[in-house]
């Protein structure tokens, strides 16, 4: 009762930065339920990434391998984890809600005839949990029935958990799959590339909207000043809509949720969809030149100026000070 | 290719939510009602395949009675048949998937194509729960969709960029922003729906267990942010964020 699997999400032989606030999340709920926090690290070879979470606090780590888990695809990820959820008798599983959290869990959770949570902000003592609504507009707080309960957390709400000394057990299963009945197939990743920090990860955001009126805008008028605040790039809708900038960059209700240290919304409005994304950030400026824009109601910094002045300018002043 | 587009009634994303002094929900007397637009875009991308090949678009929503209108506006935009699965209670994400898997059954379309997740309950789960319940692939947050016969190839939009994969139909899609821009409902279209098929059907009768299993206790307006301060120039903006905020 109140073990938590944790599906810890990798990458390219390491564990981003969301699935270390998955980890500190399960930690959080296995505590609270009085049960115990298990990693689950799934691959074709999962035995280097499992010694390595095995060192985030978790009581045990295990690593579930099968050819089949080798590429992410749903269906064969969400039997290897719910026959994994049956074995080990787990009343919870938690993923952080990334675009692989977001596709696994809920067919994990159908499969187990089980209630999800998506997107949670908060862990209640209680067995509850809160989650936003209405792009946010408002918060929730949800109880789930039954012996097995799915849960995603919002990778902004919760922090990372930190490596330590001690180093938990760590048990190798080997995944059943029925692969016969594994339907999809892996074509092709196109990853945007880039040197920038990652935007869920960066300390520091920029974000361009409609204001910048081209893509050409952001690579000679903002990205300067992303970069020379060391910072990662997003966007509004609007700018990812008209073809400024890859989808991938998008940050709103239905694109990616930040929250920076400091979040700099350059021509952007400031619609309630935008906010969603980006409203939980530590510090945010806002530069537009029209003084009623919304953004300005959230501003903890407002400037009223033309963009294409202001930028520059604020490349400049960002790299004076930083030479101080 | 038969093609089934479940459908949800949200407010419009334009709305100011009030949440209700006592939690119990969101003030609904100043709202406008639409479908939800990711579902719109499903609807729209099934069209664009009936236009391409053969096939017959079916509309799905589970619902009230007002929740007709909905599916009439879908209809006007040139869907062929609507179900409306008549209920009075909210459904959890679980209740509403276990009542598309069964239209599903009964209806055999080759393709599931819904919104990602609606604008007001943002749950992102209805899709992905269907597929798994009818054992079917899925695609989700598809920015492009494409076939070749019976195999269909998906764009999806993932973090850092984008995916494809690739299955044989029946299959489920979930509808990202970009996969297309929907149609208007033309006055043509809206005389004709009129006398397109919408049929009623009971959501208790179809067998599924709708015991909600996820409950909402309570809703509450979000912590509010405090209202900040106009900076006169840029470097007055970089000498606080510097020294003040201490970000930079």
């Amino acid at each position: 009762m109140g073990d938590v699997l944790i599906f810890a999400e990798h990458q390219l032989g390491h564990f981003p930065k969301t699935t270390l606030t998955a980890i500190h999340a399960g930690l959080e709920l296995a505590q609270k339920r009085g049960g115990k926090a298990i990693a689950v690290v799934a691959s074709d070879n999962p035995d280097a990434l499992a010694a390595d979470i095995a060192k985030y606090g978790v009581a045990k780590v295990i690593a579930l391998a099968s050819p089949a888990l080798k590429n992410y695809l749903a269906d064969a990820h969400a039997q290897a984890l719910a026959n994994l959820v049956k074995s080990t008798g787990a009343e919870y599983v938690l993923a952080t809600a990334t675009a692989i959290g977001k596709d696994l869990m809920p067919r994990l959770a159908a499969r187990m005839k089980a209630p999800m949570a998506s997107d949670i902000s908060a862990i209640g003592d209680d067995g509850t949990v809160i989650r936003p609504m209405y792009a946010g507009n408002a918060m929730a707080t949800v109880e789930m029935d039954g012996p097995v309960k799915v849960i995603t957390v919002r990778g902004t709400a919760f922090d990372a958990s930190k490596p330590g000394d001690a180093a938990a057990p760590v048990e190798k299963v080997s995944a059943e799959i029925d692969t016969a009945s594994a339907k999809m197939e892996f074509v092709a990743f196109n990853q945007t590339k880039s040197d920038r920090p990652q935007l869920t990860e960066a300390r520091i955001v920029v974000s361009g909207g409609r204001g910048l009126k081209s893509g050409d805008n952001f690579k000679t008028v903002l990205e300067p000043l992303v970069d020379e605040m060391g910072a990662a790039m997003g966007a509004s809708r609007a700018a990812v809509d008209a073809g400024f900038v890859p989808n991938d960059l998008q940050v709103g209700q239905t694109g990616k949720v930040v929250a920076p240290e400091l979040y700099v919304a350059v021509g952007i409005s400031g619609a309630i969809q935008h906010l969603a994304g980006m409203k939980d950030s530590k510090i945010i400026v806002a530069i537009n030149k029209d003084e009623e824009a919304p953004i300005f109601n959230v501003a903890d910094y407002g400037l009223v100026a033309d963009l294409f002045k202001a930028v520059p300018e604020m490349a400049e002043e960002v790299k004076k000070a930083k030479a101080h | 290719m038969k093609i089934l587009v479940p459908i949800k009634r949200v407010p419009d994303p334009a709305t100011t939510i009030r949440v209700m002094p006592d939690g119990s929900g969101i003030a609904t007397d100043n709202v406008k009602w639409v479908i939800n637009p990711f579902d719109e875009i499903a609807i729209e991308e099934a069209l664009r395949i009936k236009e391409k090949q053969q096939g017959e678009v079916v509309l799905v929503t589970i619902g009230q009675s007002t929740w007709q209108e909905q599916l009439r506006t879908g209809l006007a935009m040139g869907a062929d048949r609507a179900i409306l699965v008549k209920t009075d209670t909210a459904l959890d994400s679980l209740a509403i998937a276990g009542l598309l898997a069964k239209v599903a059954e009964e209806q055999k379309p080759d393709l599931i194509i819904l919104g990602k997740q609606a604008i007001d309950d943002d749950s992102n789960q209805v899709p992905q729960m269907v597929a798994e319940m009818l054992g079917w692939p899925q695609a989700t947050f598809a920015s492009k969709v494409e076939f070749a016969d019976k195999k269909c190839t998906v764009v999806r939009e993932v973090d850092g960029g984008l995916e494809t994969i690739a299955f044989n139909l029946p299959g489920v899609i979930s509808t990202d922003l970009r996969l297309n821009e929907p149609r208007y409902a033309s006055l043509p279209g809206i005389m004709k729906a009129r006398k397109k098929e919408l049929k009623e059907v009971a959501a208790d009768s179809l067998g599924v267990d709708l015991a909600p299993k996820l409950k909402i206790k309570t809703l509450a307006a979000p912590p509010k942010r405090q209202a900040g301060k106009k900076v006169g120039s840029v470097q007055e903006l970089v000498q606080v964020l510097h020294t003040e905020a201490k970000v930079i």
